[in-house]
């Protein structure tokens, strides 16, 4: 792939975010012309437009494009490293380890759900999960043993977070709990942003900076230690980088899953399968792709809203069957 | 150990899961010379090779050209010594030309697709080499087993290092290409390179290497010749086995023959 087609590529990508980010300031009970969005956005229009576009939608708006970057720049850079098409955080338990730390917080009832501490345990848990992961499957780790131990520690984080809504004090409080898990852009305000942007800009500068190194990882990791890359390094600022991304997107917005699998998935071939140039062009489609998940659930008619966790997972796990079936066989060969 | 030798190995132990898989080794090699690693299975060559590459702690001196290697900065250390892992495969389907241009990311050319005049003409040299430049932008992915393995010893070619280090390059390829990879890595040899192979051919091993080293669990049995090294009474000791010998056009014949 040339210079210029991925420049093109990059482009086009940038202009599909900023289009579906002022969809998504004209989307809601109250439909704004993009016209009267961009009026609002500088200053314009009236005192309403203003409070709806500024106040109410562009916070939703702000976190989907960053935590859709996120996670799909997360699913790139475990690929990335694991040399895997079917890595991704949320297969491996991250987002539902982090969802476990920010429960286990708002349950025991240490802190509110605007507090730093929030994203602060869901980012150790999330950092623990993958720790765990890749310490379990061990070195040159194959796909099957990955994925039995994500399950198995999703699964363990799921028992847990159930086991802390069991002993919440509060019924009420268990049940916003639980329609949170569920992943959700509704009802954040400029306070949710401030709350997990910094740590997803430290975890997303970590991983980006790391494309070279992916690079050479496809030869495996031992000729790319003998190349000259610290791949013991690489492995600590990957799990580093995720779990302060991954756990700080799920903090504020519950888990939203299957991003990370689905979108370097379809910008591999895009890129001419480099590992080294998947990382941005993940990061804007995954953007793109959970601005148009959010501005999906606003415009399915429904009685109740529909989350847009529920929305990623429905389109998610179907296209994950869809891989492990183009997988197949080496999956088997992995088995026997 | 002589002056001329360029690597030098001295008192060499690694400990692997709480084993002691070699037991002070010691030996010295000059450039220009291929070099065959041998040894019945589990003798710990590969883990020699890995500790020889600096990919796993070992007690012990390793010097190239005088300098400790443990104490080479890992970007430096990499230009000097290559090294060709057992069955190196490529993960993603990416075009044989940018997967040679890998061995040039020791060099601060970390982007395939922008290299500089240097590295590019490296890249190609190394391609012609190992007879890949019609291929050069085929996917890995779309190559048989041979081929691979070609590239592969192509993108250790491209870093130009003095010293390289290979781990079986020509198990599992057909007769044509175990001659091609051996009598490729002879030139490497010639050109001034030190090359260091490990093979369970000892056929090959005896036609083609300057010198041998022969492991036996974990110690060096032998370190020298073709011809000493793979004599009957070593081949028996070590390798439990008889040899048929002989010679054509004047190159030494070696043929496993009989369990002893």
């Amino acid at each position: 792939m040339r210079a210029a087609d991925r420049t093109l590529l990059a482009a086009l990508l940038v202009g599909g975010v900023v289009l579906l980010f002022l969809v998504s300031l004209s989307i809601g009970p109250v439909r704004l012309s993009l016209g009267t969005v961009i009026e609002a956005l500088v200053g314009g229009g009236t005192d309403v437009q203003r409070t709806i576009v500024q106040e109410i939608r562009l916070p939703r708006a702000i976190l989907a494009v960053t935590i859709g970057a996120m996670h799909g720049l997360a699913g790139a850079a475990l690929q990335g490293l694991l040399r895997n098409p079917l890595a991704a955080p949320s297969l491996f338990g991250a987002p539902q380890a982090a969802a476990f730390g920010a429960v286990l917080v708002i349950a025991i009832g240490v802190a509110d759900t605007l507090s730093y501490a929030l994203p602060l345990a869901a980012i150790a848990m999330a950092f623990v999960s993958v720790f765990v992961l890749l310490a379990v499957a061990g070195r040159n780790a194959n796909l099957l043993l990955l994925i039995l131990a994500g399950l198995a520690l999703s699964s363990l984080a799921g028992a847990a977070t159930s086991l802390a809504l069991n002993l919440a004090p509060n019924p009420f409080a268990s049940l916003e709990i639980s329609f949170w898990l569920l992943g959700s852009l509704e009802d954040r305000s400029f306070h949710h942003v401030t709350l997990a942007l910094p740590f997803m800009a430290v975890g997303a500068a970590l991983l980006m900076m790391r494309g070279e190194a992916f690079r050479v990882l496809s030869l495996g990791e031992e000729a790319a230690q003998s190349l000259g890359v610290d791949v013991g390094h690489l492995r600590l600022q990957v799990i580093l980088g995720v779990a302060l991304g991954v756990g700080a997107a799920v903090a504020v917005s519950g888990t939203i899953g299957f991003i990370g699998l689905i979108v370097p998935h379809l910008m591999r071939p895009l890129v001419g399968y480099d590992p080294g140039r998947l990382l941005l062009p993940s990061a804007l489609a995954g953007g793109a792709l959970l601005l148009a998940a959010d501005v999906a659930v606003r415009l399915i008619p429904s009685t109740t809203g529909i989350k847009v966790g529920v929305l990623t997972a429905l389109i998610g796990v179907p296209f994950f069957l869809y891989l492990v079936v183009r997988q197949r066989r080496s999956l088997t060969g992995s088995l026997a | 150990m002589s002056e001329a030798d360029y690597f030098v190995v001295d008192g060499l132990c690694v400990s692997l899961g709480g084993k002691l898989r070699v037991k002070d080794v010691s030996f010295g090699l000059p450039r220009g010379c291929l070099t065959a690693l041998v040894g019945p299975s589990g003798a710990g060559k590969t883990t020699l090779l890995r500790a020889l590459a600096g990919l796993i702690p070992s007690e012990g001196r390793i010097t190239a050209g005088g300098e400790e290697v443990s104490k080479i900065p890992v970007r430096q250390r990499a230009r000097r010594l290559s090294y060709v892992p057992q069955g190196e495969a490529v993960h993603w389907p990416l075009p044989v030309r940018d997967v040679v241009a890998l061995g040039r990311y020791p060099h601060g050319a970390p982007d395939p697709q922008r290299l500089g005049i240097t590295d590019a003409d490296a890249v190609a040299r190394a391609l012609h080499e190992v007879d890949l430049m019609p291929l050069q932008d085929r996917r890995v992915t779309e190559l048989s087993g041979g081929e691979r393995r070609r590239v592969a010893i192509a993108r250790a070619l491209a870093t130009e290092a003095p010293i390289l280090l290979a781990d079986e390059p020509i198990a599992s390829l057909d007769p044509y290409f175990q001659l091609a990879v051996m009598a490729l890595l002879q030139r490497q040899a010639r050109a001034g390179a030190l090359v260091l192979v490990i093979t369970h051919d000892i056929g090959l091993a005896a036609r083609f290497a300057d010198c041998i080293l022969m492991l036996s669990e974990g110690r060096l049995a032998a370190c020298g010749p073709p011809s000493a090294v793979l004599a009957p009474p070593r081949l028996a000791d070590v390798f439990s086995i008889d040899a048929y010998r002989s010679s054509h056009d004047a190159q030494p014949v070696l043929v496993p023959w009989a369990m002893r």
